[in-house]
């Protein structure tokens, strides 16, 4: 008798009988789907997307070994059609593994750049919010994507690039990350409303970076350090003089390299400032903290690199319960195995950080927002670290991870010393729109937000701390 | 106490650098060089707090009987 262990199939998740498999489902309640695999198939379970089997890995064992396989085994450069439109050719993931990991190691998101990047975030805060009246309404999801337009601009291109932008480029922008439908899978250009808005937005940009390069068309400021990227960038010539990069190939750029910065940051901006409001006592716990950080009047370009306990925590409990991304993807380069199931060449493969940052046998009371489990002795981030997976893990894990907690500190230091908040709807309302590969809060997504008596009055040089 | 790293892990963020220049160094687009990877005792603190704050836990200290 022969067994046959190597060829062992994963199990199949119910449901699923349509042309397109489970795409429908993906589509309006992927959470849902995915958490059915795992308690049907288990750790390995296989859903339906179109033409293709996802392979849905969870939990410690198989997490680990999706985030330790090589691009050379599990490749990303497939696994994404619907960010080729919103890239545009060549950009990014249509570039070899080597290529990809030295593009990766962006020098701006080096340790010993954070405290200048600080500096600028406060700064860009301070100007939001210079704008607002004593009290009033933002809609978390305009404000956070439009301020995080400009921290990402100033510190990953520059500050003179992102003086030129306005509220446009972040509208634009916004239906950029709206083309992110599943239905990509199937045809990237398939005639829809947000692919039609996508590719028009795609265009706008284009036309804004056109505008802001014609601008520069008398050369660069004499000063070396007032140069920014597409100053960089524009200075660059083929042999025979001519400009070496067009608009269109720096706009792909630049919409790449913001990306993964963008919609991740808004977005768990507006989920820390949520749960904290519907938690009152941790809310409490960060402002203490914050006041006892800043009683001595400490810049935030200082403080935002240090440690800030409940306020980390706070954050890290936001991306546990609301990842930015939802679904992590890969096509397997060759047959594989794991936990004693085969996945085959060519099949996807596919790990879920929203369902892994639940796990409850490694997060206990997985669906409540408890910022302590990250302080000693429960650590459960460290404890825990294929599972706890926000940011994914291994050698894939998010480069801009620093970055990102420091832009967060920064942000919420700003905007808790000087202001106080309250939701303005249902607190049950607040909820994640799940209809795109990108996730976004749903409209409408507002909050009050009122001067606190004894701020520092508005005062536009931000009082000494920015 | 030894440190060691995974290398499979390490993004090279210079975190470990700048908390610890004299066990670790990083030049530009490399993985992290370990420096010394028997430091003294007098570095332990230091040394800690890279392995605390490595953005990837691609670090970790090995204790020597």
């Amino acid at each position: 008798m022969t067994i046959t262990v190597d060829q062992k199939q994963p199990p199949r998740v119910s449901g699923g009988e349509e042309v397109n498999g489970h795409l429908e489902e993906l589509r309006v309640d992927p959470i849902a789907l995915m958490n059915r695999v795992r308690d049907e198939c288990g750790d390995v379970g296989v859903f339906r997307l179109a033409d293709r089997d996802v392979v849905l890995l969870t939990g410690a064992g198989a997490n680990e070994f999706f985030f330790r396989a090589p691009e050379e085994v599990l490749d990303q450069a497939e696994a994404y059609p619907f960010m080729t439109p919103v890239f545009g050719e060549g950009v990014v993931f249509d570039a070899p593994p080597e290529r990809r990991r030295e593009m990766l190691h962006n020098q701006a998101l080096r340790d010993k750049f954070m405290r200048g990047h600080a500096a600028t975030i406060a700064d860009e805060v301070e100007m939001m919010v210079a704008g607002w009246d004593d009290e009033g309404t933002i809609d978390l999801l305009d404000w956070f994507a439009e301020l995080t337009i400009y921290t990402s601009s100033a510190c990953l291109i520059g500050k003179r690039f992102r003086n030129e932008l306005d509220k446009r480029f972040a509208e634009l922008y916004h239906d950029l990350e709206q083309g992110t439908d599943a239905i990509a899978y199937v045809d990237p250009y398939a005639p829809i409303e947000s692919f039609r808005r996508r590719d028009a937005a795609r265009v706008g940009l284009v036309e804004l970076v056109e505008g802001i390069m014609a601008r520069r068309a008398g050369g660069p400021p004499s000063a070396e350090d007032e140069r920014d990227l597409l100053d960089v960038l524009m200075s660059i010539t083929n042999d025979d003089g001519s400009p070496r990069f067009l608009a269109d190939e720096v706009t792909g750029m630049f919409i790449s390299m913001m990306f993964a910065g963008h919609h991740t940051t808004s977005g768990t901006a507006a989920w820390t400032l949520i749960e904290l409001l519907r938690h009152p006592d941790e809310l409490t716990a960060v402002d203490d903290e914050l006041d006892e950080l800043y009683a001595g009047g400490a810049e935030v370009s200082y403080q935002a690199l240090r440690a800030m306990p409940h306020l980390e925590s706070a954050v890290k409990e936001a991306l546990r319960l609301h990842p930015p991304l939802i679904l992590l993807l890969r096509v397997a380069k060759e047959d594989l195995e794991v936990d004693g199931y085969t996945i085959t060449a060519g099949q996807m493969v596919g790990a879920s950080p929203s369902v892994s940052n639940r796990i409850p046998e490694d997060f206990p009371d997985a669906d409540e927002f408890q910022p302590s489990r990250y302080l000693e002795p429960r650590e459960e981030d460290r404890t825990n670290p294929w599972t706890w997976i926000p940011f994914g893990a291994g050698r894939h894990r998010c480069v801009g991870a620093a970055f990102a907690m420091m832009q967060l500190k920064a942000i919420f230091s700003v905007l808790l010393l000087d202001w106080e908040f309250e939701l303005a709807q249902p607190s049950d309302t607040y909820r994640n729109d799940h209809s795109k590969m990108v996730v976004q809060l749903q409209q409408p997504c507002e909050v009050r937000y009122r001067r606190k008596a004894g701020s520092r009055s508005g005062s536009p040089d931000g009082g000494g701390r920015a | 106490m030894r440190v060691t790293v995974d290398l499979d892990l390490c993004q090279g963020h210079g975190v470990c650098e700048s908390e610890a220049p004299t066990v670790f160094e990083l030049a530009k687009r490399e993985k992290v060089t370990i420096l010394d990877g028997s430091p003294p005792d007098e570095a332990r603190a230091e040394v800690e707090a890279a392995v605390r704050y490595c953005p990837t836990s691609a670090l970790s200290i090995v204790e020597e009987e």
